[in-house]
C-alpha cells in the first residue's frame, strides 16, 4: 500500500524520467545506437548540462526529451505522463503546452517581427491577438528586447536573436526549457549574458536541460551528465 | 461568432505571411494573373473570329461563306407564305417553278428549261452577273416579260452581251433579255440547286400568268399532265444550329396542309457538316491555345512554389517544433495559397476582360468572352495554384520536425 504512494511522490518531484531509453538509427544494413538504455531522472527546478564528444548522442537525447522524436525502446515520463507511446498529434500538443526549445541556430522566422516570433506558440494555443501581443511585449521586456519588438531577426545580433528565441520558448510557460548548444554560435561575452539569463530563469523555478561542448558553459548548471557512445559515462555531482 | 473570428484570424495570418514574402507572392500571382488573363483573352479573340466566320451578318452578301438552306419539293404558293410567316428563324424563302418551253432567239430555236423565281434567288444562290441585270421586284409586280439568261443558256442560244435588250420568244410569248448570269460552278455551296441545266430565269408571277400551273410530265415513256404550283421552296435559316429543328418544324406544318405526301424536305447535310467542321477546327485551335496558356501559367506558379520549398520546409520545422500539428500546417498553407490564387485569378479575369475590350476598340476585331472561358481558366488556375502551393507544405508537414529543421 505504501509503495505506490512513494512512487507517486517520486514521480511528482521529477520533471522528466527516462527509463532505459534507446534510440537506434538504421543506416543501410547496420544500426547506429545513438542512445543505448539511458536511465536518468531530472528533478523539478534543476539545471542540467549534457556534455560529451561529438556524436555521443547529446542532441538525440535532447530531441527525445523535447518530444521532437520518439524512442526506439524504453519509457519516458514527463510530469508522470508516459509520452513514449504518443502519436504525432499528442506529441505536438505536449510540445505546445509543456516544452520550450532553444536551438543553436536560433530558428526564428526570418520574415516575422520579434513580437510575432515570440507570440508564435500563443497563436497555436489559440490566444486572441491582443492578449498574445501583450504577452509578447512582457516576454521581450523579460529578455531585454522591449525596444526591438518590430525588428526582424536579421536586424539583430546573434545574442539578441537568441534572446528572442528564449522569449519564444518561455511564451507557453513550459515545464522544461531545453537548449541545444544555445551559445554555440555566440562569442564568449554574449554567451555569458545568455547563460546569466538562463540561470535567472532557473532561479525562478524553470527546469533547464542544456547541451554544450564547453566546460565553462556547463559550469552554470548545477548538474552535469556526460555521454559516451550513447551511454551515460558519469553524472556530476 | 467564435468560428468565423477564428477563420478570419487564419485568413489575416495568411495575408500577413503573403505580405512578408512579397516577391514570392507577387511572382506566383503573376503566373496566375497571366495564366487566367491570357486564356480568357485568347479564347475571346478566337471565339470572336469563329463567330464571325460562322454567322456572317446579312449585309455582307458578297463575302459570305456559309449559309443555311433547306429545299422542299412539290409545293403550293401558300406553302411559301406559311413557312415565311410561321418560323421567325427563317430569314428568307425563295419559291422555284421549273418549266420547259420552246425558245427562239434570232435564228436559233431550241427546247429551253426555264426557272420561274423571285429576285431573292439571286441573293440566295449568288449567280454573279456577266451582263445586264438580274430579276427585280418590279418585274414580278408588273408581270413583266423579262428573262435573264444563264451562261449555259446563253451559250446554247449563241447569245452575247449585245443580246441584252433583244426579244426571246418563249412558248409563243415574247420576253426581253435583261441580263446574263454565271451558271453554277459545280462545287457550289452544297445546296442541290435546281438550276444546273437551266437556260433562263423569268419572274415567277409572269410564269404563272403566261403558262399556268399545269406541267407535262414525262416518265417511263408515258406522258401525264399534273398540277404543280411550285417545284421547290428554298428556306434560309439564320444559324446552322437551327437547321435541323426548323426542318422538322416545316415538315410538321406541311403534313397538316398536304393530304398526301407530295413533298419532300432536304437538308443540305454536307453544308451543315462543313459548318460543324469549321466550328470543330476553331474549337481545337482555341482549346490548344487555352491549354498551352494554362500550362505556361501553371508551370510559372509551380516553379515559384517549388523554389520556395527549402525556405518553407524550415519554416514548417520551426512551427512543428513549437507545437503546430500537421493539419494546422496544411490548413495554414491551404489558406495562404487560396488567398493568393483567388486574388491572382480575379485580377486575371479583370485583365482577361480588359484585353479583348481593347482589341475590339483598337483593332476593331470582334471578341466574345464566354462564361465557360472564365470558369475554365479560373478553375484550372486555382487548381494548379492550390496543388502546387500545398505540395511543399504537405511534404514538409509529413517530415519529422527534426528533419524539417535540418533541411538545407
Ligand atoms: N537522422 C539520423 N540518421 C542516422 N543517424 C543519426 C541521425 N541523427 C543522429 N544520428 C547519429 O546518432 C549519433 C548521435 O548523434 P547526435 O546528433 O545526438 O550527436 P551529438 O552528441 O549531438 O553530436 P554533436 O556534438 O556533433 O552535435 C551520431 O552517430 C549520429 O551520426
Ligand atoms: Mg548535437
Amino acid at each position: 500500500m505504501a509503495e505506490p504512494a512513494v512512487q507517486e511522490k517520486q514521480a511528482s518531484s521529477h520533471e522528466a524520467v527516462l527509463e532505459k531509453i534507446s534510440r537506434f538509427y538504421r543506416m543501410g544494413g547496420n544500426e547506429v545506437r545513438a542512445l543505448d538504455e539511458v536511465s536518468v531522472s531530472f528533478a523539478r527546478g534543476s539545471f542540467w548540462a549534457i556534455l560529451g564528444a561529438s556524436g555521443s548522442g547529446k542532441s538525440t537525447l535532447l530531441n527525445l526529451l523535447g518530444c521532437l522524436d520518439r524512442p526506439s525502446a524504453g519509457r519516458y515520463l514527463l510530469r508522470g505522463a508516459d509520452v513514449s507511446q504518443m502519436d504525432d498529434d499528442q506529441l505536438s500538443e505536449i510540445r505546445l503546452r509543456s516544452i520550450g526549445f532553444i536551438f543553436q541556430s536560433f530558428n526564428l522566422l526570418p520574415q516575422s517581427t520579434v513580437a510575432e516570433n515570440i507570440a508564435l506558440p500563443l497563436y497555436y494555443q489559440g490566444w486572441d491577438p491582443a492578449r498574445s501581443s501583450q504577452r509578447a511585449r512582457e516576454l521581450a521586456t523579460r529578455v531585454g528586447l522591449q525596444e526591438r519588438l518590430d525588428h526582424r531577426p536579421m536586424e539583430l545580433s546573434g545574442g539578441q536573436q537568441q534572446r528572442v528565441a528564449i522569449a519564444r520558448a518561455l511564451a507557453n510557460d513550459p515545464a522544461i526549457l531545453l537548449a541545444d548548444e544555445p551559445t554555440g554560435n555566440l562569442d564568449s561575452a554574449t554567451s555569458r549574458e545568455i547563460m546569466q539569463l538562463l540561470s535567472e530563469l532557473n532561479e525562478q523555478g524553470k527546469t533547464i536541460i542544456m547541451v554544450t561542448h564547453e566546460e565553462d558553459i556547463a559550469a552554470f548548471a548545477s548538474r552535469r551528465l556526460y555521454l559516451k557512445d550513447g551511454r551515460i559515462d558519469r553524472i556530476e555531482p | 461568432m467564435l468560428i468565423p473570428s477564428r477563420k478570419l484570424r487564419e485568413i489575416r495570418l495568411g495575408i500577413n505571411s503573403l505580405l512578408q514574402h512579397k516577391l514570392r507572392s507577387f511572382l506566383t500571382m503573376l503566373g496566375m494573373v497571366f495564366g487566367v488573363g491570357s486564356v480568357i483573352a485568347m479564347l475571346a479573340v478566337g471565339e470572336g473570329a469563329s463567330k464571325e466566320a460562322l454567322d456572317q451578318p446579312l449585309e455582307e452578301e458578297s463575302q459570305q461563306t456559309t449559309r443555311t438552306f433547306m429545299s422542299i419539293y412539290g409545293l403550293l404558293y401558300e406553302d411559301e407564305l406559311r413557312i415565311a410567316q410561321s418560323f421567325p428563324q427563317v430569314l428568307r424563302t425563295v419559291p422555284v417553278k421549273i418549266l420547259r418551253k420552246v425558245g427562239r432567239l434570232g435564228e436559233h430555236t431550241m427546247d429551253l428549261r426555264l426557272l420561274g423565281t423571285t429576285p431573292g434567288w439571286f441573293q440566295l444562290v449568288r449567280r454573279p452577273l456577266i451582263a445586264g441585270r438580274a430579276l427585280l421586284p418590279a418585274d414580278l409586280k408588273n408581270l413583266a416579260n423579262t428573262v435573264v439568261l444563264t451562261e449555259y443558256g446563253a451559250r446554247r442560244l449563241l447569245a452575247r452581251e449585245n443580246s441584252i435588250g433583244q426579244q426571246l420568244t418563249l412558248g409563243g410569248e415574247s420576253f426581253q433579255v435583261v441580263g446574263i448570269v454565271r451558271s453554277e460552278t459545280g462545287q457550289g455551296e452544297g445546296l442541290q440547286s435546281p438550276d444546273q441545266q437551266i437556260d433562263a430565269y423569268i419572274p415567277l408571277t409572269t410564269a404563272r400568268a403566261r403558262f399556268g400551273d399545269i406541267a407535262v410530265q414525262f416518265s417511263a415513256g408515258s406522258r401525264s399532265r399534273e398540277l404543280i404550283e411550285l417545284h421547290q421552296i428554298i428556306a434560309e435559316v439564320d444559324s446552322t444550329s437551327q437547321v435541323t429543328a426548323t426542318a422538322s418544324g416545316i415538315e410538321v406544318m406541311l403534313r397538316r396542309f398536304h393530304k398526301k405526301k407530295d413533298y419532300s424536305i432536304s437538308v443540305p447535310l454536307a453544308l451543315l457538316r462543313q459548318a460543324e467542321a469549321t466550328k470543330r477546327t476553331f474549337n481545337v485551335v482555341l482549346g490548344s491555345i487555352a491549354g498551352i496558356s494554362l500550362l505556361v501559367g501553371g508551370i510559372g506558379i509551380m516553379n515559384i512554389m517549388l523554389a520556395s520549398v527549402t525556405e518553407r520546409t524550415r519554416e514548417i520545422g520551426i512551427r512543428r517544433a513549437i507545437g503546430a500539428k500537421r493539419r494546422q500546417i496544411i490548413r495554414q498553407f491551404l489558406i495562404e495559397t487560396m488567398v493568393l490564387s483567388t486574388t491572382g485569378g480575379l485580377i486575371g479575369i479583370a485583365i482577361g476582360l480588359l484585353i479583348p475590350w481593347l482589341i475590339t476598340l483598337v483593332a476593331g476585331m470582334p471578341t466574345v468572352v464566354t462564361s465557360l472561358s472564365l470558369l475554365l481558366s479560373l478553375g484550372i488556375s486555382l487548381a494548379v495554384g492550390i496543388i502546387f502551393g500545398l505540395y511543399p507544405a504537405v511534404r514538409a508537414a509529413k517530415l519529422d520536425p527534426i528533419e524539417a529543421l535540418r533541411h538545407e
